[in-house]
């Protein structure tokens, strides 16, 4: 189970939207199809997250029983789609005609990343309560 | 006259060369595909008509048609 905080996956991907203007919708999800946030609204973000997960799947089969695909893309006539994993995270995104793949992979890695380095950030640590230890001292003298 | 007549042909068939290529490159951009990376840094690119690839243009067309709806 993934401990991730909404807010800062919802800001991830409106940073990512607005960065680049070839990504028209994107959805963070987890190994097991778990939304943890998306551009559009739930119903078609929950169809989204597992439609890229059987892509994902079905990419697997093409290659070798040990090798892992860590991205895909697939150019259609009306536009793309990628899918990148990182870890336990997956993105799958949509963008217009002829993106720059390059670019898009560039942008979907660095949200993914992203939001690992929010998730691992340690929380400050609360101040030893000195009351407490006063109070243990007192008692003891 | 002659080298007039030359030179007519000489940039239609210039021209007509151009034409190939640049139609020819836009038609395989607009082709369906799929390019698939693996951790170990190999990459698999499926074109439309293999059994494969189709395998997989199926969920992508759906999963656009869905993010468009």
């Amino acid at each position: 189970m993934l401990a991730s905080d909404p807010m800062a996956t919802a800001q991830a991907l409106a940073d990512l939207t607005e960065i680049s203007s070839q990504i028209q919708s994107a959805v963070v999800f987890d190994r097991e199809g778990t939304v943890l946030a998306s551009t559009v609204d739930d119903e078609r973000a929950g169809l989204l997250a597992s439609t890229a997960l059987e892509l994902l799947r079905g990419a697997e089969e093409q290659g070798a029983a040990d090798k892992e695909v860590v991205q895909l893309d697939v150019t259609l006539q009306d536009g793309s789609v990628f899918v990148v994993r990182d870890g336990d995270r997956v993105i799958a995104a949509t963008t217009t005609t002829e993106p720059t793949a390059g670019l898009v992979f560039y942008d979907l890695k660095s949200c993914l990343r992203g939001l690992g380095q929010e998730q691992e950030k340690p929380k400050p640590k609360r101040a030893p309560a000195k009351r407490a230890a006063k109070k243990k001292n007192d008692a003891e003298s | 006259m002659r080298s007039r007549s030359f030179l007519t042909g000489f940039l239609l068939a210039a021209g007509s060369a151009v034409g190939t290529v640049l139609y020819r490159r836009r038609a395989a951009r607009r082709r369906e595909s799929v390019q698939l990376y693996f951790g170990d840094g190999s990459m698999i690119s499926l074109t439309e008509g293999s059994p494969e690839a189709e395998h997989l243009l199926g969920p992508a067309r759906e999963l656009l048609a869905t993010a468009r709806r």
